[in-house]
């Protein structure tokens, strides 16, 4: 009996992943390659993945792939998809390099409608480069950047990107999270229908994932998990914000 | 083919078009944007590519993104916006990806004079302006049918070596009008081994930096590059065999200085010109033939303070003086390179190296 398949996109299962113990990236990682090998679309894929620890979800990942600078892979998946358009093109960003860095980029790619799906993982953290506070770090959270926690005197509320974004015409744009199963088999749909957007030909589309960062939250994976129920949800709301040609 | 006349910001564009390049994207600045609005026109109706970008710093991730497909792929810019460039241009040459980047110059530091001409952007584009090691092929057109000449060798060169090319015109060269033949259209082929195009039946790619991967990276980087300085230097030499003083100015400078060396002629003064087309690699094997019979180098440029200099004082391994004319935001003028070149002679005007 098959209890557990990995997905083929997935190779080399027994090498190591990058990943910490409890980050949700592997889950993202898994989900990514569901979608691509349900939809169908795994041979035309080139994904532009960002610097940070997205760069994991990459690894071992059987598709094509392209390192952007930090933040500017909407940029350049533009240019991919608008000399190919018959590829499936997509990003993988962090919240660092999605809300900071490329702030720019990832809002233009949409006002342009650039038909791009863009996978943004949001763990309110800039992972990589050990744990400073992000544009997504919640009101009072201590980093390394905030030692007394993240004051929004002086720092700000944390950013809406996926708000601001589902504001244009685009095509759509989801925000999920991973804390459960019931709420990984929602994202799982979100990411589904933003690429058949894309397949289809309607325009930009982009999914928010709630991801935990145990290492750099200093909590247990358990804890960590709970930690987005009770306190990133309720800043950053779940479910679809854009569907079907624009119509919210 | 029938000569056309076009302004040198144009016939670059419509030249680039013809060597198969299928994007370009930019964002408006002078006094480049004639190019990007000439592709914005043109680009659609050879089934090609025009974007808009937001910013330079996105125009550059663009053509990094547009050189990953295989095709020719273009940006311009000038001054400022090409220093937001600077950073796609280092992560380009990491990646070995083909592509051109246009600087239009215009003069000055900060945000410069958008309406004056200049030809200070010389260091940062042939040292390279981004982080690591790198050496983009540099090439300073001196007329529009030059431009169009280069526009197509660019593309080849770019291809040829893997590596992103600049060319580096300004903005006397690029509002200028004049009569310039247009080459044949080539086919735009995006089947290149470095391109990604989804793994089809095949394996995924990932593109990765050689730096990261290859242990011998840097002796690969160092063969190609020696090998781009001995093979691929590019010069116009003038009545330089006889000359006792020999001006070295690329562009248009190149173009004020050609005429001065006619009138130097006419009036018994042994003058002559080397007029460098690759700006990198720099022509050093026309000083080699003429650094014992000259007594000096007189280096003329739209600069502040020299940015040529060096360049010249290596190539005549300092044996002779190297002496410079910078005439900053205006182009530089006949009668002043004449004195000038009459001081050198009579030991009255100070060398710089
Ligand atoms: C231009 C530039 N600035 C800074 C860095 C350093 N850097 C590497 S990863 C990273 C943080 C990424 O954070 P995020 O996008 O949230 O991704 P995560 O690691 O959390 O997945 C930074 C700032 C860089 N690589 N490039
Ligand atoms: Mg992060």
């Amino acid at each position: 009996m098959v209890v557990c398949k990995t997905p083929r996109l997935l190779i080399e299962p027994s090498l190591a992943t990058g990943i910490c113990p409890g980050c949700g990236y592997g889950i993202i990682k898994r989900l990514l390659a569901e979608v691509l090998e349900e939809l169908v679309i795994d041979e035309e894929a080139i994904g532009v993945y960002g610097i940070g620890c997205t760069g994991y979800v990459t690894r071992h990942f059987d598709i094509d792939w392209l390192w952007a600078q930090h933040g500017r892979a909407p940029a350049s998946a533009t240019a991919i998809k608008r000399l190919q358009p018959e590829k499936i093109v997509i990003t993988v960003q962090g919240d660092g390099d999605l809300c900071a860095i490329g702030c720019s980029e990832v809002i233009h790619a949409a006002v342009r409608n650039e038909k791009i799906t863009v996978f943004f993982l949001n763990n309110g953290i800039y992972g990589m480069t050990g744990g400073q506070m992000a544009p997504t770090t919640l009101p009072d959270q201590i980093t390394t950047t905030s030692p007394q926690g993240k004051s929004p005197e002086l720092a700000g509320m944390p950013m809406k990107m996926t708000e601001m974004i589902s504001v244009l015409p685009v095509a759509y744009v989801a925000r999920g999270a991973i804390y459960n199963p019931a709420e990984i088999r929602k994202t799982k749909g979100y990411m589904k229908q933003a690429l058949e957007a894309q397949v289809n030909n309607e325009g930009f589309s982009l999914v928010e994932i709630l991801s935990p960062c145990p290492t750099n939250w200093h909590m247990t994976p358990v804890k960590a998990m709970e930690r987005i129920k009770n306190k990133v949800v309720p800043y950053y709301p779940l479910g679809e914000m854009v569907t079907k040609g624009g119509e919210s | 083919m029938a000569k056309v006349i076009m302004r040198g910001n144009q016939a670059l564009a419509e030249a680039a078009l013809r060597a198969g390049c299928r994007f370009f994207c930019g964002y408006p600045i002078t006094p480049q944007s004639e190019i990007m609005e000439y592709l914005a026109a043109r680009m659609p109706e050879v089934g090609g590519h025009f974007v808009q970008s937001e910013s330079e710093v996105a125009a550059g991730s663009m053509l990094l993104g547009a050189a990953t497909t295989g095709f020719r792929v273009m940006t311009g810019s000038s001054g400022t916006g090409f220093t937001l460039k600077q950073d796609a241009i280092s992560w380009m040459a990491s990646y070995d990806l083909p592509g051109v980047f246009v600087n239009v110059c215009r003069y000055g530091s900060g945000l410069g004079q958008s309406t004056k001409a200049g030809q200070d952007a010389y260091l940062q584009a042939t040292k390279g302006g981004g982080q690591g090691c790198y050496r983009p092929l540099v090439y300073g057109p001196g007329s529009c049918q030059e431009m169009v000449d280069l526009m197509a060798l660019t593309f080849e060169k770019a291809e040829q070596y893997r590596t992103p090319v600049i060319l580096l015109s300004d903005g006397a060269l690029g509002q200028m009008m004049e009569p310039v033949e247009l080459p044949e259209y080539q086919e735009p082929d995006g089947d290149k081994p470095w391109a990604l195009k989804g793994k089809g039946k095949g394996k995924g790619r990932r593109l990765i930096s050689p730096q990261r991967t290859d242990p011998l990276y840097e002796q690969h980087l160092r063969e190609k590059c020696a090998h781009i300085a001995a093979t691929e230097q590019r010069w116009e030499a003038v009545q330089t065999e006889d000359a006792e003083v020999i001006l070295v100015a690329y562009g248009i400078s190149g173009r004020v200085c050609k005429e001065a060396v006619r009138v130097a002629r006419a009036k018994g003064l042994k003058l002559g010109l080397i007029r460098p087309i690759s700006l990198w690699p720099f022509p050093t094997k026309p000083f080699e033939q003429v650094v014992e019979t000259a007594k000096g180098f007189l280096v003329v440029e739209m600069s502040a303070l020299g940015q040529m200099t060096e360049d010249v004082a290596l190539s005549v391994k300092c044996q002779k003086p190297v002496y410079l004319y910078p005439s900053g935001p205006t182009p530089p003028k006949g009668n002043v390179i004449l004195q000038m070149v009459e001081d050198i002679l009579q030991g009255k005007l100070k060398e710089v190296f």
